[in-house]
């Protein structure tokens, strides 16, 4: 799988919830696109990560 | 020939810019030829666009948006009074990109933030002594009419939510992310990419502190989302926010949010 460009390994399915908690996502602060669409929040849990999906994940810091 | 002189379509017989201000004005007057001021002559070729000003007197309305416009690219004006874009958040990135849109005249602008100007937003923000106290939609709105007359600025005093998104946003082409939280800005990219079919959101990650200037980047991550910013400097405890770096970041996301509505989508 690819991440914001660089390849990573994955679990057998793995959802996507749980690959951002174990990466030290705070889910609060980001957008993840799968494969050119952006994921819902609410659908994190569902959706099961695979081999040759691409993610961009966003993560936001503060400032204004 | 056709020539277009302050804003109006005209069939001269002129050859050179400097015939046509003997013509109608001095030879004092400032000259712009197609977004540049000139100190020579030059010659006029055919829907040359020529402005004519004279320093020191206050034009007519109908002459003023064309004069206040001479320096822009040709045909660039005509695109961006068409341009719709909704700022959401009022602050040293909201209120600076406002202030930049309607100076280069884009038609129509929605600026929405639910507080008031109070003293600590002064060191960055486009707000003076006598806006302390006054809803930041108001305040930035009575500087706008002042700069450019010309284009409709609607506001929406209101708080940015999850479930507001659509209904606050619909129609417009560009959404301009200006929130200081992160959990805002997360929220805001999120719904909009989900809810509101091809709208452009231009947002911004990482200002704060006085770091390089030049760490600060536009990058398009997703399709429709662009981020500028240098993706790390955070706001915290011990890491301020100031005019300039917030400045230099909203100039990145103004000149996105410029090139978008000309339809370039490269960064």
């Amino acid at each position: 799988m690819k991440v914001n460009g660089k390849n990573h390994t994955i679990n057998d399915n793995q959802n996507l919830l749980n690959f951002l908690e174990s990466n030290q996502y705070d889910i609060t602060k980001i957008a993840v696109e799968r494969n050119g669409e952006i994921i819902p929040k609410l659908m994190y849990r569902q959706v099961n990560l695979k081999e040759n999906d691409t993610l961009e994940i966003v993560s936001f810091v503060g400032g204004g | 020939m056709e020539l277009i002189i302050n804003g109006k379509k005209m069939a001269l017989d002129y050859k050179t810019a400097f015939e046509v201000r003997e013509h109608i004005g001095n030879h004092t007057d400032i000259v712009i030829l197609n977004g540049f001021q000139i100190e020579e002559n030059f010659e006029l070729k055919e829907r040359d666009q020529l402005t004519i000003i004279r320093k020191g007197i206050i034009p007519k309305r109908e002459e003023l948006e064309s004069m206040m416009m001479s320096r822009h690219t040709p045909y660039v004006h005509e695109k961006l009074k068409k341009g719709k874009v909704a700022i959401a958040g009022l602050g040293g990135l909201g209120s600076n990109i406002a202030i930049m849109l309607a100076r280069i005249g884009v038609g129509q602008l929605l600026l929405v933030d639910f507080d008031v100007v109070e003293p600590s937003n002064l060191n960055r923000q486009s707000y003076y002594i006598n806006h302390l106290g006054m809803p930041k939609t108001e305040a930035l709105k009575k500087q706008i009419m002042e700069i450019n007359p010309f284009i409709k600025v609607d506001t929406q005093k209101i708080r940015v939510t999850e479930q507001n998104v659509k209904e606050l946003f619909y129609g417009f082409h560009i959404i301009c992310e200006a929130f200081d939280k992160p959990e805002a800005k997360s929220i805001l990219v999120n719904k909009a990419l989900e809810e509101l079919g091809d709208i452009k959101v231009v947002s911004a990650s990482g200002m704060a502190g006085y770091d390089s200037a030049n760490l600060i980047k536009t990058v398009r991550p997703m399709k429709r989302l662009y981020v500028c910013g240098d993706s790390q400097n955070g706001a915290k405890v011990g890491r301020g926010l100031m005019a300039p770096r917030v400045q230099i970041c909203a100039g990145h996301q103004a000149n996105m949010i410029l090139r978008l509505l000309l339809g370039i989508e490269e960064v």
